[in-house]
């Protein structure tokens, strides 16, 4: 079908949400290694954007996902989902990179796809810096469509409700393009039996910073521009008054509010 | 002599919004202030700017900044700091915001610092103060280009100020050409709110999944009337429909600061945390005695807010009415 849409989703694979996520006091960057991962729910609902698309339009998903080999998991499970292949960007030299230096390596890795458009989550649930998907918009010379709550795309045009402060925004834009998915856009499905099956037959393709053609001095610690300096924790607040309702917990909030001069 | 601090400035209803003053204030007692505004606003926009701060405004009022959104913006944006080079440029950590300094962080191959509670600028190093994962942490940044340093600032970071100057304004040149043009707004659609806004509001109630259901919001709106403040909720509540987007308070909904946060069923997740926690009194009502919320409350009940809720609203009205 000359409609057909191939489309690659940006989504990362993140430390699972039953787990605390900590900074490592040398290294100063999360402590990845050893604890349990999961696709990003807001990748999952990038993925299921996608999916829902090539389902209308046909055509393909593929995820592309930087991380470490613990990614894997996430991977696996969006291709249980539906996705029908994966770029994993694998490589020691990229840990640390900045938002910049991720945007170089998944626009290198994007750009070795064919594809008619570019689906991210507007941030990502870790480290929500929010800035990647328009950094790698600009660097592949895509029209960047944003903070979208619905997409459709109708011949070669992509068209999002794209979220406001009040209220939201109908704005559109040619094939191929770079669209951002709010969290709420969807709610991502559970992968099914055969899904996972076939998932494991999927091709993972690995790539190195190398591999891809980004300049070592671009990416990881050594390319970061973006410096963590002291890692600390914030000012305590001061504890207050807790108490167990004995039937009278709303007049002693009055009281309370008494007390601040509220009322 | 000071080091020139810009500050990208939006318009939102007709005004210039909070945040863009908040930067203002911020970059005015910094270094020199000085704002960029495009696209359409209401003529005493750029006075406003003025008059919190800003020495120099740089300024079209081209339409294809509204139509078009991020990319003539950037490009704009770009020429000027190719021409001016500012030490710092700061963003709102807004929609637009976000979006335009995403494409310059590319385009000029600078990179940019998100997530900015405060930052000191000394000899052209900025040290930034970014309440990470959650504000959980609270950790400090550099960032190290040459140029110009692009800082996304989280709303409520600072108070506004007036500080007047006197109205210098320098017309810039529209952004041309069909690549600028590749992305195009059709439609605005405003929903209509109802009632107080949590933007300003100096009392907040706020829902979550303890409310169980979107009837029971009404409970929470009674509370806010008599408070004369604004409904706000979590995720969960939004999630579940019960409640419109533009009540979400967290990283992913609004950051509010007012004097009372009144919060009900809410168990306190980071996310929710922090868009809120640097509310002046907060009070909290959960019937989970170790809900995360109750650490960072100044009254706390353990207790049903179906119980707590209605007798705190009765208990207001017998106060006004009666003493
Ligand atoms: C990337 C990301 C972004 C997010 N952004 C946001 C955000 O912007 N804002 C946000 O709020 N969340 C956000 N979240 C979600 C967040 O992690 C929590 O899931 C959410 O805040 C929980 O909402 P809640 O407190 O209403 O629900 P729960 O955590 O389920 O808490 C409900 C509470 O109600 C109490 N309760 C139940 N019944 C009663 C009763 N009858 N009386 C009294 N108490 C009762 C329970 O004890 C419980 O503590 C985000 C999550 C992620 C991953
Ligand atoms: N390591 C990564 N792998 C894949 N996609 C990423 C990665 N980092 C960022 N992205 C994409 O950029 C979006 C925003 O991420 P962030 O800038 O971290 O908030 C994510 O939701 C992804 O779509």
């Amino acid at each position: 079908r000359g409609n057909a849409l191939n489309i690659v989703v940006c989504g990362k694979v993140i430390p699972a949400s039953s787990v605390t996520i900590e900074l490592d006091p040398s290294s100063k960057r999360m402590v990845r290694k050893g604890v349990a991962h999961e696709l990003d729910p807001a990748a999952a609902s990038a993925v299921e954007e996608g999916l829902r698309l090539t389902e209308k339009h046909g055509g393909a998903v593929t995820l592309i996902t930087m991380g470490i080999s613990d990614a894997t998991i996430g991977i696996r499970n969006a291709l249980a989902m539906g996705a029908a292949s994966a770029v994993h960007i694998l490589d020691d030299a990229v840990a640390g990179s900045d938002t910049l230096g991720t945007a170089k390596l998944l626009a290198a890795a994007i750009a070795k796809q064919q594809f008619d458009l570019v689906i991210c989550a507007t941030e990502s649930s870790d480290s929500y810096s929010g800035i990647v998907p328009g950094q790698i918009a600009y660097l592949l010379g895509l029209p960047p469509v944003t903070f979208a709550k619905e997409v459709s795309v109708e011949g070669t045009t992509v068209t999002i409700k794209r979220q406001s402060e009040t209220g939201y925004e109908i704005v559109e834009a040619s094939l191929p393009a770079l669209v951002t998915v709010t969290s709420g856009i969807n709610e991502p499905r559970y992968p099914q039996l055969k899904g996972i099956m076939a998932a494991k037959k999927k091709e993972i393709k690995l790539y190195t910073a190398a591999e891809l053609g980004v300049p070592l001095d671009q990416v990881g610690e050594r390319g970061a521009r973006e410096k963590v300096l002291t890692i600390g924790r914030p000012p305590k607040r001061q504890a207050g008054r807790i108490v167990v309702d004995q039937g009278d917990g709303g007049k002693q909030i009055a009281d309370f509010l008494a007390e601040i001069k509220v009322i | 002599m000071a080091e020139l601090i810009w500050v990208y400035a939006e318009i939102l209803d007709g005004k210039v919004t909070t945040t863009t003053l908040e930067m203002l204030a911020k970059a005015a007692q910094a270094g020199t202030a000085e704002a960029v505004l495009l696209g359409p606003a209401p003529d005493e926009a750029a006075a406003t700017l003025a008059r919190h701060g800003a020495s120099k405004i740089y300024r079209s009022a081209d339409a294809v900044y509204a139509e078009c959104l991020t990319l003539p913006a950037a490009e704009t944006v770009a020429g000027l700091i190719e021409k001016y080079r500012p030490a710092v440029m700061l963003f709102a950590s807004s929609y637009a915001g976000r979006d335009v300094v995403s494409n310059l962080s590319a385009r000029l191959d600078c990179g940019a610092i998100t997530d900015v509670a405060d930052f000191v600028l000394k000899d052209g190093r900025v040290e930034a103060t970014i309440p990470a994962l959650g504000g959980s942490y609270q950790n400090t940044a550099t960032i190290e280009n040459q140029g110009t340093k692009l800082l996304v600032v989280r709303p409520k970071s600072f108070e506004p100020k007036v500080d007047e100057q006197p109205l210098t304004v320098e017309e810039v040149p529209p952004a041309t050409g069909e690549a600028i043009r590749r992305v195009r707004r059709k439609q605005t659609v405003v929903v209509k709110r109802e009632g107080p806004q949590l933007e300003g509001a100096k009392t907040i109630v706020s829902g979550g999944r303890g409310l169980r259901g979107e009837e029971n919001f009404a409970m929470l709106k009674e509370l806010a009337d008599l408070l004369e403040g604004a409904v706000g909720a979590t995720r969960a509540a939004v999630d579940a429909g019960w409640v419109p987007y533009a009540m979400q308070i967290g990283q992913t909904g609004k950051t509010v600061k007012p004097d009372l946060y009144i919060a009900c069923g809410i168990s306190g997740a980071v996310q929710h945390l922090s868009g809120m926690k640097t509310s002046k009194y907060i009070v909290s009502i959960n019937k989970d005695p170790d809900a995360p919320l109750f650490q960072y409350s100044d009254f706390g009940v353990v207790g049903d807010v179906f119980k707590v809720v209605p007798q705190l609203i009765e208990e207001l009205r017998k106060r006004k009415g009666g003493a």
